[in-house]
């Protein structure tokens, strides 16, 4: 027997499989974007405004992981766009490998955008690398300015912070200001959209983000 | 579940750092797991128990853990204090713009195998 000094995280082959995923997709020119946030911040909301927005523009598909039920890829179905129900199992977060799985059963086009609507919760989703080639959280106005001092690493990890429902501000008392600050502190290179997917309010700027972000990283191949 | 995510890929890494060096049993595995990860260590156990058992080169193995201290950082008075004592509010200052510094970790420190 001997010891071995490894200081590796527990988590290196996730890692692993993280980064195949994301150069086999990258050579497909399929744009995969983790979107994490909590329970009812208006995932599936924001992501149908998105598609209504870009049709004839970009070719969006939607994998919705859940604990269960189907509502979500229902709701996306509505609107003609292809999506798939993933369910976790009670996993509380996707990894690579159930991302993989998810995507060889979805058969995304070449050429799309493939949401990843992670399973709703702050925590363990930012904590695993999918294989996307961004990451999005957002932040719904009622939950709160205080959101990035709670949960750090979600605000440090994600390249772009959407704060929904910004129809609702005259509501709630939520610091856009203190949020942005807060966010910006934790992560300086984060982008944050403040929109409402309901007036439409903010969404053409995140909208333009995205198809630039995307024309950008699929050149690199 | 969180500990059962973390167990999957633990003994994957595990998997893979055996074939690497050629070792084909893993006496044990000590791990760090820091003191505001999330991680419930009895529940760590117990999945781990369930799991190692799918894994032959990890059947035998006994699961060491070692507690990494949570410390955040206070970046009105640029002190730091103990997260658990104290949570959000700096202490000194009482200022509530606060960051860890660690205490999330969960790290494969060393293994004993052959």
């Amino acid at each position: 027997m001997k010891v071995i000094e490894l200081n590796k995280k527990a988590t290196a082959a996730n890692d692993r499989d993280a980064e195949e995923l994301r150069r086999k997709l990258q050579a497909r020119d399929v744009l995969l974007i983790n979107l994490m946030s909590a329970a009812g911040s208006g995932k599936t909301t924001l992501i149908s405004r998105t598609i209504r927005d870009l049709e004839g523009k970009a070719s969006i598909g939607v994998m919705e992981a859940d604990l269960a039920s189907e509502v979500d890829a229902e709701a996306i179905e509505a609107l003609g766009a292809r999506s798939i129900q993933v369910h976790t199992g009670g996993c509380c977060h996707m990894d690579a490998s159930m991302t993989r799985q998810s995507l060889e059963a979805f058969g995304a086009e070449s050429g799309s955008i493939v949401f990843l609507e992670n399973v709703g919760n702050l925590i363990c989703p930012a904590e695993f690398d999918t294989g996307a080639h961004l990451k999005v959280m957002i932040l719904s106005l009622p939950e709160g300015d205080d959101k990035p001092l709670k949960y750090p690493l979600m605000f440090a990890e994600s390249d772009a912070l959407i704060i929904t429902k910004m129809d609702a501000a005259p509501y709630f008392d939520f610091d856009l200001e203190a949020a942005k600050r807060r966010a910006l502190a934790l992560n300086p290179s984060i982008k944050i959209f403040p929109v409402s997917a309901k007036t439409g309010e903010g969404m053409g700027e995140w909208e333009e983000w995205l198809m630039s972000r995307k024309k950008e990283l699929m050149r690199k191949h | 579940m969180h500990e059962m995510g973390i167990i999957i890929n633990l003994a994957e890494t595990l998997d893979d750092t055996a074939r690497e060096e050629g070792l084909t049993n893993i006496a044990r595995v000590t791990l760090q797991v820091g003191e505001v990860s999330g991680i419930m260590t009895d529940l760590f156990e117990d999945c781990w128990n369930y799991f190692k058992k799918k894994h032959p080169v990890l059947s035998e193995s006994r699961l060491v853990l070692e507690t990494i201290p949570a410390v955040t950082y206070c970046s009105s008075c640029e002190k730091t204090y103990e997260t658990v004592k104290y949570g959000r509010e700096c202490p000194y200052c009482h200022s509530g713009e606060t960051w860890l510094v660690q205490g999330n970790e969960c790290v494969i420190k060393e293994i004993e195998a052959e």
